[in-house]
């Protein structure tokens, strides 16, 4: 019999960043499969959160598990960081952005075969394969976004990490990019951060809403009415980063970097 | 051109641009594309700390200065992980402390100061027979550890945070980088001097990124543009009894500027092209 496993956990976690408190008391609890969406207003520690998931930004205080272990491993986690703070004239193809996916897995000097297999696998699940010689500084916003998510992919993860992936790219891409991930989905772990609610309530199984703290309510399938009942706030407020009496309210902007 | 190899000091010193030029291609690559030229720019003027050490205590200066440059790498790694955002005012405090240390322990070790200059704005015709082998032997460890570390450097220079979620040891691996970078300015010193240094790291890539997309293509023409502007430069200030630094420095100067027009011009024509087809096109 099938048990079902917990894909990340995390308990009563704090994250400080210069003295200041971006994250207080975060409690969550992750199924396997699930695809959640984290959504808040800017500042509110999404970025920070799915970083400390990602093993980049040590916890203050708290437990955090990943596939059951303590230890963050490389190789669970497939990391599609905010797609504006690269530089876009870098001398890169795209096809080297995605083999770096394989460094983990790389013996040796240079990759070999089956990484550069995997890595063109990758590619076409994501139909760039065809622009795979090209420099990542050629691409559209949303081309270059489909390659960020085949180099994560390339990880072979168990749980993918998406920090604000549609945030500048055009409206045809977002519905696509969506059913993209739906169908990763079937056979990995996914949490989504964003601040554009409409587009993210549509595709996710879970929600939770973050403001230093997470409101969360694992059991809870999202529809609309539900999403009003779990989290009295209404959505367009959140969408426009407004406080609400339900949500800490947000001194400050606090750096999500 | 002919006269002027015929003198065995000239000889050598074109064997110091190329050997320089190698360093500097290579390593200053990284410094563009990772965009690391302050760090670089600050390390090149602490190792006048250095040099002002060497003088006090009677060494050759450049292992003064490798001292100095070795241990700032270390500092600034250190920084770099552990300080926050105050990262470039502790470097700036640390580049200005090591040059006025390099000036009080020259003016305490009398006699020397006639030197002084050349390793302010370099002088690629006095560098001693000693100093061309270590640059020959830098050049060696800079590459073997380029090539060893190939795709490792790259994955950090284009994305940090990822290759550390993929299990890369990025602090080692960008430590590695600064030390590289230290080498490499210790080797430049004598030829184009402290002042000079950013100059030949960082305008041969630069110009070398407007022709490719890859990093060791990038290596490469740099190398080769590094070797036309000291060479050049040297034989120019030769004729025209000019520093031999900034002579190199100027034609490096020259060559980016002339770089950018051929491109303006390449592009204008291709619009030129663009243009015509949508007429055709169209109609």
């Amino acid at each position: 019999m099938e048990k079902e496993t917990t894909a990340v956990e995390i308990k009563n976690l704090w994250v400080k960043i210069n003295g200041r408190s971006i994250l207080e008391d975060v409690n969550l609890k992750i199924k396997e499969k699930d695809f959640l969406g984290i959504i808040g207003p800017n500042g509110g520690g999404k970025t920070t959160l799915l970083k400390v998931i990602a093993g980049l930004i040590k916890p203050y205080r708290g437990e955090i598990r990943v596939m059951g272990e303590d230890r963050i491993r490389p190789g669970y986690i497939g990391y599609v960081p905010q797609y504006a703070y690269f530089d876009y004239e870098f001398p890169i193809t795209v096809e080297e952005v995605v083999l770096s996916g394989r460094l983990k897995h790389k013996k040796g000097r240079r990759f070999s075969a089956a990484d550069y297999r995997i890595a063109h696998d990758k590619l076409k699940q994501v139909e760039m394969y065809s622009f795979r010689k090209r420099q990542i500084g050629e691409l559209s916003g949303g081309e270059r976004q489909r390659v960020l998510v085949a180099r994560a992919l390339a990880v072979e993860p168990k749980i993918l990490l998406l920090d604000e992936p549609t945030a500048s790219a055009d409206k045809g891409f977002v519905a696509d990019f969506y059913e993209l991930l739906c169908e990763l989905n079937r056979e990995m772990t996914i949490i989504l951060v964003s601040h554009d609610i409409t587009a993210v309530s549509r595709y996710v199984k879970t929600l939770a809403c973050m403001n230093r703290t997470l409101y969360y309510n694992e059991d809870k399938i999202l529809t609309y009415e539900l999403m009003e009942k779990v989290y009295p706030c209404p959505v367009d407020l959140i969408a426009h980063g407004i406080p609400h009496r339900v949500l800490m309210p947000h001194e400050g902007v606090v750096g999500e970097r | 051109m002919m006269d002027f190899l015929q003198y065995d000091f000239a000889r050598q010193a074109m064997l110091a641009g190329v050997l320089v030029s190698i360093a500097c291609g290579v390593v200053g690559t990284y410094v563009v594309v990772k965009r690391i030229v302050f760090i670089s720019g600050s390390m090149a003027h602490i190792a006048y700390g250095g040099i002002g050490l060497g003088y006090f205590l009677g060494i050759n200066p450049i292992w003064g200065a490798f001292a100095f440059t070795a241990l700032s790498a270390w500092g600034i790694g250190f920084i770099n992980y552990r300080a926050g955002q105050k990262e470039d005012t502790i470097i700036g405090i640390m580049w200005a402390a090591s040059m006025a240390l390099g000036i009080i322990l020259i003016q305490m070790s009398a006699g020397y100061t006639a030197d002084l200059m050349s390793y302010l704005f370099g002088n690629i015709l006095t560098v001693p027979r000693e100093d061309l082998i270590f640059t020959g032997v830098l050049d060696i460890i800079i590459l073997l550890v380029v090539y060893c570390f190939f795709e490792e450097f790259r994955a950090v220079a284009f994305d940090e945070e990822f290759a550390r979620t993929v299990g890369v040891n990025t602090e080692k691996i960008y430590l590695l980088l600064l030390f590289l970078i230290a080498m490499t300015v210790v080797v430049m010193i004598r030829a184009v001097g402290v002042i000079l240094v950013i100059a030949l790291l960082t305008i041969p890539p630069t110009i070398a990124a407007q022709y490719t997309s890859s990093i060791s293509r990038m290596m490469l023409i740099s190398v080769l543009l590094g070797s036309i502007f000291t060479v050049g430069g040297l034989w120019l200030s030769f004729y025209l009894d000019l520093a031999s630094g900034a002579t190199m420095v100027l034609l490096a100067v020259a060559g980016f500027f002339i770089s950018l027009a051929l491109r303006g011009i390449k592009n204008r024509r291709l619009m030129v092209v663009e243009e015509r087809n949508n007429f055709y096109e169209n109609g």
